[in-house]
C-alpha cells in the first residue's frame, strides 16, 4: 500500500516536471478557456452564449395579466434568438415534450396565478393567508444549459414582479408601460396592490416561488465561462490519463519498470501506483485549472464539496481511459497518438466545442461514452446552482465508466509481459 | 566457504530460440564471479532469470537459500541489480532516485537517508546530487545505476556490463568500486566481455558463448588449458601492412599462432625468449618498424581463442 502511495507521487513529481506535459495540462486549457471566453464576448460585457433557438412550451392557464406578461416576455424582440416558445395544450402534454427531449423545458403558470400575486379586494375577508401560487418549470436533465437558460428568464422575470408588489406604483407604471396590464385595470390592480401590502405581515408571504424540478439554487445568473472552463479541462484531462498510461510503457522501454519488479515489490503494487499516479496527476491538474480560473475570471463554478466530488469521479472515468488505451497499445508512441485522437474525438463529442443540445440525437446518445459530456453536466449543475445531491446521475456514470474500463484494462494487462524491455 | 548461489541447469527459450541452454555453475559467499563471454552469449538473459524478472524455461537457481522460481521474493530481498542499461528517472536527481529506490526496498525514515548518502559518497555524487539525472554525464550516469544497487546492502550484487560505453576514468573509478564493495564483503556476479576487467576483478572466472559455459574456473586454472603458451604482442606504425608480417610470423620455427588487429600483432609460443629474435629479424627485413613489444603470460582471450576459435571481441 505505503509503495503504492510512493509510486504515485513519484508520477506526479515527473509530470509536473515534464515541460511539455505542462503546457497540455495546465497552460492549453487555460489559454483555450481564455480564447473562447474572449470570442463570445465574455470578456467585454455581453453574454452571447453561442446558444440559440432553445426550445420551450409554455402552458398558461392563468387568466389575468401575469401570465400573459410572462408569455409576452418569451415572445419578445429581445429573446427571439435564444428562446423559441411554442404554446403548450396542458401540463402533461408540455411535460411529456420535455421527456422525448422535443423541449429543453416545460413552463406551467397555474390557474389563478395572477390573482393569488394581486389579490381582489375581498379574498382575504374569511381570514385566509394569501398565498402565491408557484409557476413549475420543468426542465430537461439533458439539456442542463439550455434548461439554465430558460430558469434565469424565468428568475428574472419573477423578481421584477415581486420588486414591483413591494414598491406597487412603480410597477404598476411599468406594467402599464410595457403594455402588460390595460390602462382600465391600472387603478384597480394599484389599489389592491397597496392594501395587499398592508394586510400582508410581512415581505415573506410576497415572495413568489418558482418550482423547478431540477436545480433549485438561488439566483442564477449563467456565465458561458462556467461551461467552457470546465469542458476545456475535461478535454485536456484526457491528455494527462494517456500521459500516464504512456508512462507505464515508457517505464517498461527505459528499463525503470523491468527494476521495480525485481525489487521486493509486487506487480499488483506497481500497477496500483501508476494507476494512483494518474489519478493524482489528474485530479491535480483539475484543482490547478479551477483555482486559477476562479481567481483570474471570477468564474463561480459551485457548490464547492460538489465540485470536489464531480472532479475526482470524472478523474476516475477518465483514468479508465487512460489505463485502456496502454493496456491496448503496444508502444509509447501508440499510447501518445491514440490519447490525443481520443482527446479531440472526446473533446468534440463530449461537448467542450459544441453544445451537445445542438448535436441530433444519435451523437447525444454515443457522446456519453465519454467521461467529458457526463462530468460536463454536472458541471452545468453545479454551476446554476445545483449542489452534491443533484449530481447522483453523472457522478454514478462516471464511477461506472471508470469501474468497467479498470477490470478490462487489468485483464488485458494481466496477459501482458511488463518485463520484458 | 558457503555457496550463496547454486544454478542447476538453467534454459531460456526465447520464441523458437534457445539464448541460455542448460547452465550450472554456482558462486561462493565473499567471492567476485566474472561471466565472460561476447555480445549475444546469454549473459543479460541469464541474470535476468536470476534476478526473477524472467521465469526460466526449465532448471533452477537458489539464491541464499531461496528458489528463483519459488520464492521470487525471498529473492530479491537478498539480491541488489545493476541493469545493463541504465534505469533511473532522468527528471529526478540522483538523491532523489536513491531515494526512492530505497523505498522500494523497503528502507525509510533515518536510515533510508543514512543510507543515501553514504551511497552518495560512495559513488562520488555528493556535490552533483540535487542536479537532476538527464544533466549528467554518462559516467555519472552508470555510477547513480549503479548505487541504486546497493542502497539495501545486498547479499549478493548483480552487475551487468556496468562499464559498457564510457569513459577510461569512470570504468577505473566503477572497477575500484567494485572491489571495495567486495572488501567490505558483498559478493558480486559480474558480466563483461572485457577480458581485463575479468583478470582483474574475478576470484573464478565462467567463460559463456551461444548460451553455454564452456569453462569455468580460476583464471590459473582456466589458462592452464590453452597450455604453458605466452604472447608477443608487438606494436607497429600506423602505415604499415601487419598481414605480410603475420605470415612471415607463421613460418618462424616455435610459433603456435600470428593475429594482427589493427596494428597490434599478437604471436603465440611456447617460450618468447626464442622467437623474440627472428621475429625482430622478420619485421627488419621488410624496413617495418616496430615501437614497442610486450610480453604477456597467457591470458583469457587466449583461452577463449582456444576453446572457440574466435575472438572475444569480433
Ligand atoms: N527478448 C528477447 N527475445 C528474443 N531474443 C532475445 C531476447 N533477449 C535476448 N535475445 C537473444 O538472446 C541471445 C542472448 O542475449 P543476451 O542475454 O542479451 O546476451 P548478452 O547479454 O550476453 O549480450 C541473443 O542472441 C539475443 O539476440
Ligand atoms: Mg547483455
Amino acid at each position: 500500500m505505503l509503495k503504492t502511495l510512493l509510486i504515485g507521487i513519484k508520477d506526479v513529481k515527473l509530470a509536473f516536471r515534464d515541460r511539455a506535459a505542462l503546457i497540455f495540462m495546465l497552460l492549453a486549457p487555460f489559454l483555450l478557456t481564455l480564447g473562447m471566453g474572449l470570442v463570445t464576448g465574455r470578456f467585454s460585457g455581453g453574454n452571447s452564449t453561442g446558444i440559440s433557438d432553445i426550445p420551450v412550451v409554455i402552458v398558461n392557464l392563468d387568466e389575468g395579466e401575469l401570465g400573459q406578461a410572462l408569455v409576452d416576455t418569451f415572445n419578445s424582440e429581445e429573446l427571439a434568438d435564444l428562446v423559441e416558445p411554442s404554446p403548450g395544450t396542458s401540463p402533461e402534454a408540455a411535460r411529456q415534450l420535455v421527456e422525448d427531449d422535443k423541449a429543453a423545458a416545460a413552463i406551467i403558470i397555474p390557474m389563478g396565478f395572477t390573482r393569488s400575486v394581486i389579490p381582489q379586494t375581498g379574498d382575504f375577508d374569511n381570514g385566509s393567508e394569501p398565498e402565491v401560487l408557484q409557476i413549475e418549470l420543468y426542465a430537461n436533465p439533458t439539456r442542463p444549459t439550455s434548461a439554465g437558460i430558460v430558469k434565469s428568464i424565468l428568475d428574472e422575470f419573477m423578481s421584477r414582479i415581486e420588486e414591483g408588489s413591494v414598491s406597487g406604483q412603480v410597477s404598476i407604471m411599468q406594467l402599464l408601460i410595457s403594455g402588460r396590464i390595460s390602462p382600465q385595470d391600472a387603478e384597480a390592480a394599484g389599489q389592491e396592490m397597496t392594501e395587499k401590502l398592508q394586510n400582508a405581515p410581512d415581505d415573506d408571504t410576497l415572495a413568489i416561488a418558482l418550482n423547478t424540478s431540477t436545480a433549485d439554487g438561488a439566483e442564477v445568473d449563467f456565465d458561458i465561462l462556467a461551461y467552457l472552463a470546465p469542458g476545456m479541462a475535461l478535454m485536456f484531462l484526457m491528455f494527462t490519463v494517456s500521459y500516464g498510461g504512456r508512462s507505464i510503457l515508457a517505464e517498461k522501454a527505459q528499463g525503470t519498470l523491468p527494476r521495480l519488479l525485481v525489487s521486493p515489490t509486487n506487480s499488483t503494487q506497481i500497477l496500483g501506483g501508476k494507476v494512483f499516479g494518474i489519478f493524482l496527476t489528474g485530479a491535480a491538474q483539475m484543482f490547478i485549472l479551477i483555482g486559477g480560473t476562479s481567481l483570474l475570471f471570477q468564474l463561480k463554478w459551485g457548490d464547492p464539496l460538489g465540485v470536489i466530488v464531480l472532479v475526482l469521479a470524472a478523474v476516475f472515468g477518465a483514468t479508465g481511459w487512460g489505463m485502456i488505451i496502454t493496456a491496448l497499445a503496444q508502444t509509447p508512441a501508440q499510447v501518445g497518438s491514440v490519447g490525443s485522437a481520443l482527446m479531440l474525438i472526446f473533446g468534440i463529442l463530449g461537448g467542450s466545442f459544441i453544445q451537445l443540445d445542438q448535436m441530433p440525437a444519435y451523437v447525444q446518445a454515443i457522446s456519453r461514452i465519454t467521461p467529458n459530456s457526463w462530468a460536463l453536466d454536472g458541471f452545468t449543475t453545479l454551476a446554476l446552482g445545483g449542489t452534491l445531491a443533484a449530481l447522483s446521475t453523472p457522478v454514478t456514470a462516471l464511477l461506472t465508466m471508470g469501474g468497467i474500463l479498470f477490470v478490462a484494462s487489468v485483464i488485458l494487462f494481466g496477459r501482458k509481459n511488463l518485463a520484458q524491455k | 566457504m558457503e555457496n550463496i548461489l547454486e544454478v542447476q541447469n538453467l534454459v531460456k527459450n526465447y520464441g523458437d530460440f534457445q539464448a541460455v541452454k542448460g547452465i550450472s555453475f554456482s558462486i561462493k559467499d565473499g567471492e567476485i564471479f566474472s561471466l565472460l563471454g561476447p555480445n549475444g552469449a546469454g549473459k543479460t538473459t541469464t541474470i535476468s532469470m536470476l534476478s526473477t524478472l524472467y521465469a526460466p524455461t526449465s532448471g533452477d537457481a537458489t539464491i541464499a537459500g531461496h528458489s528463483i522460481t519459488k520464492d521470487a521474493m525471498g529473492v530479491r530481498n537478498a539480491i541488489g541489480v545493476v541493469p545493463q542499461d541504465l534505469a533511473l528517472y532522468e527528471d529526478l536527481s540522483a538523491r532523489e532516485n536513491l531515494i526512492f529506490w530505497g523505498q522500494m526496498y523497503g528502507l525509510s525514515g533515518a536510515s533510508l537517508k543514512n543510507r543515501v548518502e553514504e551511497v552518495l559518497n560512495q559513488i562520488g555524487l555528493v556535490d552533483k546530487a540535487k542536479d537532476r539525472v538527464k544533466t549528467y554525464s554518462g559516467g555519472m550516469k552508470r555510477r547513480v545505476n549503479i548505487g541504486v544497487g546497493l542502497l539495501h546492502k545486498p547479499k549478493l550484487l548483480f552487475m551487468d556490463e556496468p562499464t559498457v560505453g564510457i569513459d577510461p576514468q569512470s570504468r577505473r573509478a566503477i572497477l575500484d568500486t567494485v572491489k571495495d564493495l567486495n572488501k567490505q564483503g558483498m559478493t558480486v556476479l559480474y558480466t563483461t566481455h572485457y577480458m581485463e576487467e575479468a583478470e582483474e576483478l574475478s576470484n573464478r572466472v565462467g567463460i559463456i558463448d551461444h548460451g553455454r559455459l564452456i569453462a569455468i574456473g580460476t583464471q590459473k586454472e582456466l589458462t592452464r588449458q590453452v597450455g604453458e603458451s605466452e604472447t608477443l604482442i608487438l606494436h607497429i606504425g600506423e602505415n604499415e601492412d601487419p598481414e605480410a608480417l603475420v605470415t612471415a610470423f607463421k613460418g618462424i620455427k616455435g610459433v603456435l599462432e600470428a593475429n594482427a588487429i589493427d596494428h597490434e600483432i599478437s604471436v603465440v609460443t611456447p617460450s618468447a625468449a626464442d622467437v623474440m629474435a627472428p621475429v625482430v629479424t622478420k619485421a627488419n627485413e621488410r624496413g617495418i618498424k616496430i615501437h614497442s613489444i610486450d610480453i604477456r603470460e597467457p591470458n583469457l582471450e587466449a583461452v577463449f581463442l582456444h576453446l572457440t576459435g574466435r575472438a572475444l571481441r569480433d
